[in-house]
C-alpha cells in the first residue's frame, strides 16, 4: 500500500505558518488518521497475535484496576527520588513557543528554576487514538515513557481512572494548585478532589456564527434549528459534543441525563439533520471562515484565534440554554520515571506567571484566574486579558455545564448507539 | 521434504544424484522462504486473528474472548449496509471517471509524448510531492461556496447563490477520482507504450479507420493496463475514509469511517473486525468475478 504520503504529513507543515487553528485542525484530523493506520498495525499485532496465543481474545482491563486500588501510594511517593528529567506529552500547538516553535519560554523558566530538563512531545492528536496507543502498554504493566499526559475529560479519561492506570497526585507537593486554581477546576465531577488530575486548559463548546450571513445575532441553541439557515448549519462529528447539545436544546442537564433523555435528544438532532451541512471535526472553523456555514457548534478558542487571524466577523456566543465546559487534564500514567519532576512542573504551572505565559499564547480558558492580571500588567496584552473567551465572567461560568460521566462501557455503548447513527448516516 | 535433503550431510555415493536433484529442486523454495515467512507473519496470522476477533464477544473491561459469535457478520452487514453499498458505488463511480480521464492522458503521452515522455509522466506524478491530506484540503478550499470557482460563477450569475458542491456525494467522488488518477495513468501508460506500432499500422493498411483501429486493436491490447489500474484504484477507493471526512456532508458516510469509529470511538473491536472482514470478502469476490469476466489471462500477460 502506498501510505507514504500520509506518513509524512507532520513534516509537511511549513514552520513559518502561524495559522494556529488551521494547523491544529490539520494535525488533529490528519494525525488521528495516521494514528489510525498505526493503531491498525498495532491492532494486527496486539489484537492479532494475542488471540492466537490466548484462545482468540483480547484481555480485559478490569483485573489490573483491583490490584492498583490496594496499593500503598503514600509509601510509593516517599520512595521516589528527584530526577532532573521530565517527559511531557501534549497536543500540538498547546504550549507557548518562541523562535519559530523551537523554544518554549515556560519550559526554559522551569529549567532555570528547578534544573529539570523537559522533553516536550506533541504526540497527542486526539484522545481515542492516543488512548489506543498507550492502553496496551499500560495493560502489560510497562511504562509508557511519558511522565505527564494531557487528556480531555471523557470516556478515555474515565477508563484511565477505572483501570487505575494513573498515579494519584501527592497534593502536599502542589501548594500552588491549592492557592491559585480556579474553583471551577478543583474537584471536577469526573475526578473528585482532583485526586489524579489537574487541569491544563479548558474551553467552552458553544455556538460560533457570522452575523453578516445569519443576518441577526444568535442567542439560543434553537437558532441551530432555524430553517432559514438550511444547508449552512455546522455540527460536530464528536458524538459527545453532538449529543450534549441535543440535551441542552431540550433544557436537560447533560451531567445528570438518562437514557430516555438521550433518545429524545437524538430525535431532535435527527429532525435537525436536513438543515445540517456537515458533521465536522475541527475543520468547522475553516467552513465558518469560508462562509460555507453561517452558524455552527464551536470551541471558544478557535473563534478567538480566527478573530486574531483577521476573520473579525466571526462571533462566539454562550447560548441561553448553556454551554459545555470541557477540560484537558495533566495526569501521571503508571510507572513514571520522573514522578517528582512531574509534580514540580504541575506546581510550577499553577502560578499566575507561567499559566499567564501559556494562556497568552494558547488562548483557551486558563485554570488560573490570577493569570489575567499577569497578562494585563506584565505581558501588556489587554486583548487576551480582557477577552471573556480566555477569562470568562461569573455569568459565563454560571451557564457552564459538565458532560455526562459514563459509569460503564455499557453506558458508553448506549450513548454511542444513540448518537452515532445521526453522524454516520 | 525438500529442505531436509539439503541439511542432510554427505549422502551416500549411490544416492548422490538423487540428493543433487533434491537440492536443485528445493532451491527455489528455499529462496522464497523469506517471502513465505513474511506473508504468514504479516498477512495470514493477522487475517486469521481479525476473523477470530470478529466472532468474539465481550467489552474492553472484561476483555473480548472467542465465542464463535458468527452472527456478528450479519449484524455488521445489517447495521451498516447503507454505508457498504455507498462505498462500492463511490468506488465504482470514481474508478470509471478516473479511467475516462486517465486513458486519453496515458494514450497521448505514450503515442505523442516523444522524447518528453518522462517529463509528462513526472508532471502526472507531481501532486504526490504534496501530502495526500493537503491536496484533499486544497479541494475543500477550491470548491468552497464562495471560493475560487463557485464564487466567481455565482458573481457572474451562472449559478444560484445556494448552489454548493462541497458536502455532496459528487465532491467525495471527485476527491476519490482526483487522488487516484496517477495510479490509473501509470499502468495504462505502461500497457499502451508496449503496443507495437506496426500492429496499428497493419490495422490501417487493412482499411480500419482510426476509431476502428482503436476499438479493435489499441484498446484490447491496452486491456491489461485498464484491468490493473481498475483494481488498484477501485480497491483503494472503496476503503477510503479521508475524502469523505473532508469533502463529504451528511449522507456521504463511507465504510472506512465506520470501521474507524467502531475501533476508536466505540472500542467495539469485534464489530470493526467483522466489518473489515466483510469488506475484504466482498472485494475479493468482486475482483474474482471481474477477473473471470474481463480475463485473468490479460493480467498474467501483463505481469509476464
Amino acid at each position: 500500500m502506498t501510505d507514504s504520503p500520509r506518513d509524512h504529513q507532520l513534516n509537511d507543515i511549513p514552520e513559518t505558518t502561524n495559522d494556529v487553528a488551521l494547523i491544529r485542525g490539520l494535525t488533529e484530523s490528519r494525525s488521528s488518521r495516521r494514528g489510525f493506520l498505526r493503531a491498525g498495525v498495532g491492532a494486527a499485532g496486539a489484537l492479532g497475535l494475542a488471540p492466537l496465543l490466548s484462545a482468540c481474545g483480547v484481555a480485559g482491563t478490569a483485573a489490573s484496576a483491583k490490584k492498583s486500588h490496594e496499593f500503598d501510594w503514600d509509601a510509593w511517593w516517599q520512595k521516589q527520588k528527584p530526577t532532573d528529567e521530565l517527559v511531557f506529552a501534549n497536543w500540538p500547538y498547546y504550549l507557548d513557543t518562541s523562535d519559530h516553535g523551537k523554544k518554549h519560554p515556560s519550559l526554559d523558566l522551569f529549567k532555570k528554576a528547578t534544573g529539570i530538563n523537559v522533553t516536550y512531545k506533541e504526540v497527542i492528536q486526539n484522545n481515542a487514538p492516543f488512548y489506543a496507543q498507550i492502553s496496551p502498554v499500560l495493560q502489560a504493566g510497562q511504562p509508557t515513557g511519558y511522565d505527564i499526559i494531557v487528556i480531555t475529560n471523557g470516556w478515555q479519561l474515565t477508563q484511565l481512572l477505572e483501570n487505575a492506570w494513573l498515579v494519584p497526585l501527592w497534593m502536599d507537593k502542589l501548594p500552588n494548585f491549592q492557592k491559585y486554581a480556579s474553583p471551577s477546576v478543583k474537584s471536577p465531577a469526573y475526578d473528585p478532589n482532583s485526586k489524579y488530575s489537574v487541569v491544563w486548559q479548558s474551553g467552552f463548546t458553544g455556538i460560533g456564527y457570522n452575523p453578516k450571513l445569519t443576518g441577526r445575532e444568535i442567542t439560543s441553541v434553537d437558532d441551530l434549528w432555524d430553517p432559514k439557515f438550511s444547508g449552512h448549519v455546522g455540527m460536530m462529528s464528536d458524538n459527545t459534543e453532538l449529543g450534549s447539545l441535543g440535551l441542552l436544546k431540550l433544557g436537560i442537564k447533560p451531567s445528570t441525563s438518562s437514557k430516555s433523555d438521550w433518545d429524545k435528544a437524538a430525535k431532535v438532532l435527527n429532525q435537525q439533520k436536513p438543515l445540517v451541512r456537515q458533521y465536522y471535526d475541527q475543520s468547522y472553523i475553516t467552513a465558518l471562515q469560508n462562509g460555507d456555514i453561517w452558524i455552527s457548534q464551536a470551541w471558544s478558542g478557535d473563534i478567538y484565534q480566527a478573530n486574531l487571524k483577521g476573520y473579525k466577523d466571526l462571533k462566539f456566543v454562550i447560548p441561553d440554554q448553556g454551554v459545555m465546559y470541557w477540560h484537558d487534564n495533566m495526569m501521571i500514567p503508571l510507572k513514571p520515571k520522573n514522578a517528582l519532576s512531574a509534580l514540580s512542573w504541575m506546581n510550577f504551572y499553577y502560578t499566575p506567571k507561567i499559566a499567564g505565559i501559556v494562556a497568552d499564547w494558547v488562548n483557551y480558558i486558563s485554570p488560573v484566574p490570577a493569570a489575567q492580571d499577569y497578562i494585563r500588567d506584565t505581558l501588556k496584552d489587554p486583548t487576551v486579558a480582557n477577552s471573556p473567551l480566555v477569562f470568562p465572567t461569573k455569568a459565563d461560568y454560571a451557564k457552564a455545564h459538565d458532560y455526562y460521566t459514563f459509569k460503564s462501557y455499557a453506558e458508553y455503548t448506549s450513548w454511542n448507539n444513540t448518537f452515532n447513527p445521526i453522524i454516520q448516516s | 521434504m525438500a529442505e531436509s535433503g539439503v541439511i542432510e550431510p554427505a549422502p551416500p555415493a549411490s544416492h548422490l544424484t538423487t540428493g543433487r536433484r533434491l537440492q536443485r529442486a528445493s532451491t527455489p523454495y528455499l529462496l522464497s522462504l523469506p517471502s513465505w515467512v513474511y506473508l504468514i507473519v504479516f498477512f495470514v496470522v493477522p487475517l486469521l486473528s481479525v476473523l477470530a476477533l470478529a466472532v468474539a464477544t465481550g467489552n474492553p473491561e472484561i476483555g473480548y474472548s472467542y465465542t464463535g459469535h458468527v452472527s456478528q457478520f450479519w449484524t455488521a452487514v445489517d447495521t451498516y449496509h447503507v454505508q457498504l453499498v455507498r462505498s462500492f458505488w463511490y468506488g465504482i463511480a470514481s474508478t470509471v471517471i478516473a479511467l475516462a480521464i486517465a486513458y486519453p492522458v496515458a494514450y497521448w503521452i505514450a503515442f505523442y509524448g516523444g522524447r518528453h515522455k518522462s517529463t509528462y509522466l513526472f508532471l502526472v506524478l507531481l501532486p504526490f510531492f504534496v501530502s495526500f491530506i493537503i491536496r484533499t484540503l486544497a479541494w475543500e478550499f477550491i470548491l468552497s461556496d464562495q471560493g475560487l470557482v463557485l464564487g466567481h460563477l455565482k458573481d457572474w450569475g451562472l449559478l444560484s447563490q445556494n448552489f454548493h458542491v462541497l458536502s455532496t456525494s459528487w465532491a467525495v467522488i471527485w476527491g476519490l477520482t482526483y487522488n487516484s488518477l496517477p495510479f490509473y495513468v501509470l499502468p495504462l501508460y505502461v500497457a499502451i507504450e508496449r503496443i507495437d506500432r506496426r500492429v496499428v499500422r497493419a490495422a490501417n493498411d487493412l482499411y480500419a479507420d482510426t476509431p476502428r483501429a482503436f476499438m479493435r486493436v489499441i484498446f484490447p491490447l491496452s486491456a491489461p493496463g485498464v484491468f490493473a489500474g481498475f483494481l488498484l484504484v477501485f480497491v483503494t477507493n472503496v476503503g477510503d475514509y479521508v475524502n469523505q471526512q473532508v469533502l463529504g456532508g451528511t449522507g456521504t458516510y463511507m465504510i472506512g469511517s465506520v470501521i474507524q469509529d467502531s475501533f476508536f470511538t466505540n472500542q467495539d473491536y469485534p464489530m470493526a473486525s467483522a466489518l473489515s472482514a466483510v469488506l475484504m470478502l466482498i472485494l475479493v469476490v468482486a475482483i474474482f468475478l471481474y477477473a473471470r469476466t474481463f480475463g485473468a489471462d490479460s493480467i498474467q500477460e501483463y505481469s509476464a
